[in-house]
């Protein structure tokens, strides 16, 4: 490669670079420098995080949210790819744009707002326990809303349509083709689907669920607003920290720990990770 | 195009913009105020009247919790703010880091205040007033008196017995919280030391067993408004007041073990480069006519500190106005503790939300 290539070469990705360096490397250098200097005692030590360990409290707010986070996870590739599959394949071509746009609708709202109707929705005198009551399934309301379930009925409500779009254009890279050699080379339907089309849409797949798990352990309006703080997950604690006490570094600590659960989270996804089809 | 073209053509852009900016501007601009505050203080209704009056625009921004409202400060250039709403008990933390310039008391109506909330041990520092009590109320039981026995209301033992389990939702705010667990063992608010956490940590998991939710200032108000929950740990006229009309039901009560007094001050920084604005500012909200604005502002209800407000009969009527000699009486305030047993409080806190 000429000096001139390599030099247009960092020129193109400088911005980007200085980008990441000024708003992410930086920030976060700053913010581990500061989990290791605890409010109380002072000092340079690593306090905040064998307090973290320390206390059952703070270790279950990882628990609550790892649980959390993997059930959305799975409800929503489990809801998303038969929607994805639908659209892409058994809508006609000329009306997908505008079932995509249908299926995305919701994304157009208000998150806040989305999650105060969910808790209208779910609450004991909402429409969900309504009709249960009405249809004889429920003698009295059940508790749905403040809940670990409405939180995880938000989340999924959310993430559904961003796996639907993943999977969706994951499939639509999918030439025909391959079906069609896997059924003359006599695999049924279900077996071509697991063998062939399955595998092949494992990258939008795990790019979603990528996005999932990363949006969903660091959320704090879901749960806050339709958990019912029942429960504390991560983000939860890392806001507690800050409201009265103002414990910054604490708060950095927690909010370290939580960015180490994304990286191996990552990490374990890696492989699968990449726009381009091998 | 040449990048010197192109820089030219920039700022002759940039230059014509700016001039636009100043022709565009009048040539008295109105005086800016800007107030660090609480929701209730973003009302229009009542910044409107001293706007017009000194032709002055007020800033404002909301925080919640001291501490995020101190970082926003220290993040801050000196003089970037003017006023600030705080728990009158954290008055000391600002004074502490030496924020707060002191007030003249002979310009504010001290003498007009209810005697119990002018609280000077926590806002007097070297015989120099550094915050003014401007609103307060009760965190106490907010309840709905259609579906409960207002009877009940009168114990704080209600709230960890069997009678109304999963009707019961808790106000997530560990201070009253922790204060209302002390009175009903018959701690007092102000001596709580942490030897006294153990008790306190039993009655906290009662109500948590007994409780739908632990629930924030809108969850609450929620809460109670959709049936959700029909008494409200922490609850009082904040919550009640501002949906009475609605809901003519919810309404509070002051056990006989009595309830944790809530009141929020206003101070005035230090580095304000608007100090005579900044403190017309605070004299029109704790005039009558301010302090009626405030007490009943769209955001939440409380009583005015101000015995003189202007409140109509009816709205006296929502917020008790009558009974407060008696209320005050029996409140106590808020718990005060040193930096390293708020930390133990706080997780204690923790600790009962996250319990099964």
């Amino acid at each position: 490669m000429s000096l001139s290539a390599v030099r247009a070469g960092w020129a193109s990705i400088t911005p980007a670079l200085a980008w990441t360096l000024l708003f992410f490397v930086a920030p976060f250098l700053v913010m581990a420098v500061i989990s290791l200097h605890p409010q109380e005692a002072g000092g340079f030590s690593a306090a905040n995080y064998t307090q973290f360990f320390a206390n059952p409290s703070y270790w279950r707010a990882l628990t609550n949210s790892l649980e959390v986070t993997l059930l959305v996870t799975a409800v929503s590739i489990v809801l998303a790819y038969p929607f994805a599959w639908i659209l892409a394949t058994l809508v006609p071509e000329r009306w997908q744009r505008l079932a995509l746009m249908l299926a995305v609708l919701p994304f157009w709202t208000s998150y806040v707002v989305r999650s105060y109707s969910w808790l209208l929705v779910l609450a004991e005198k909402g429409i969900v326990n309504d009709t249960l009551i009405r249809l004889g399934l429920l003698a009295e309301p059940a508790q749905i809303a403040n809940t670990r379930l409405a939180t995880i009925i938000g989340f999924s409500h959310f993430f559904v349509m961003l796996l639907t779009l993943t999977i969706y254009a994951n499939l639509k890279q999918l030439s025909p083709n391959y079906r069609k050699a896997a059924a003359d080379l006599g695999a049924g339907p279900v077996r071509a689907f697991l063998h062939v089309v399955l595998p092949l849409t494992l990258p939008g797949i795990m790019v979603g669920a990528f996005l999932t798990f990363v949006l969903a352990i660091g959320d704090y309006i879901t749960p806050q607003i339709l958990g019912g703080n029942n429960e504390l997950l991560m983000p939860q604690l890392i806001m507690m920290q800050i409201g009265r006490r103002g414990d910054f570094p604490l708060a950095s600590a927690l909010s370290i720990i939580l960015m180490v659960v994304v990286s191996i989270a990552y990490v374990a996804c890696a492989r699968w990770l990449k726009i381009e089809r091998a | 195009m040449t990048l010197a073209a192109f820089t030219r053509r920039l700022a002759g852009a940039s230059f014509i913009a700016l001039a636009a900016i100043g022709l565009a501007a009048p040539a008295g601009a109105a005086e800016e105020l800007n107030a660090l505050v609480w929701c209730d203080h973003s009302d229009p209704n009542l910044l409107k009247p001293f706007e017009e009056a000194n032709g002055a625009k007020v800033n404002v921004k909301e925080f919640e919790g001291t501490g995020a409202g101190l970082a926003i400060v220290e993040q801050s250039k000196p003089g970037d703010w003017d006023v600030m709403v705080i728990d009158s008990i954290d008055v000391r933390r600002g004074v502490d880091r030496g924020l707060f310039e002191p007030l003249p008391e002979d310009k504010l109506p001290l003498a007009d205040l209810f005697p119990e909330v002018k609280m000077d041990a926590a806002t007097m520092f070297g015989g120099k007033r550094y915050g003014i009590t401007e609103k307060f109320g009760y965190n106490t039981v907010g309840y709905n008196k259609a579906k409960v026995d207002a009877a009940d209301m009168q114990s704080l033992a209600v709230l960890t017995g069997d009678k109304y389990k999963g009707r019961i939702a808790i106000y997530d705010y560990y201070l009253p919280v922790i204060g209302m667990a002390a009175m009903a063992i018959g701690k007092k608010t102000a001596d709580l030391t942490e030897a006294d956490l153990p008790a306190i940590r039993d009655v906290l998991f009662k109500m948590k067993a007994n409780a739908k939710a632990v629930t924030d200032v809108v969850a609450s108000q929620t809460a109670l408004a959709t049936g959700e929950a029909d008494i409200l740990v922490g609850g009082g006229e904040w919550v009640t007041a501002g949906i009475a009309k609605e809901n003519p039901d919810l309404d509070f009560s002051i056990p006989k073990e009595g309830a944790v007094l809530w009141s929020q001050s206003l101070a005035m920084f230090k580095d304000s480069k608007k100090k005579d604005l900044a403190l017309k500012f605070i004299q029109y909200v704790l005039s009558p006519e301010g302090q009626a604005r405030l007490a009943t502002s769209s955001c939440y209800w409380g009583m005015p500190a101000n015995t003189k407000a202007s409140l109509s009969d009816d709205q006296k009527r929502i917020l008790r106005f009558a009974e407060q000699p008696d209320f005050l009486k029996r409140a106590q305030g808020y718990p005060a503790p040193s930096e390293a047993l708020d930390k133990k409080m706080q997780d204690l806190w923790t600790e009962m939300i996250q319990a099964k």
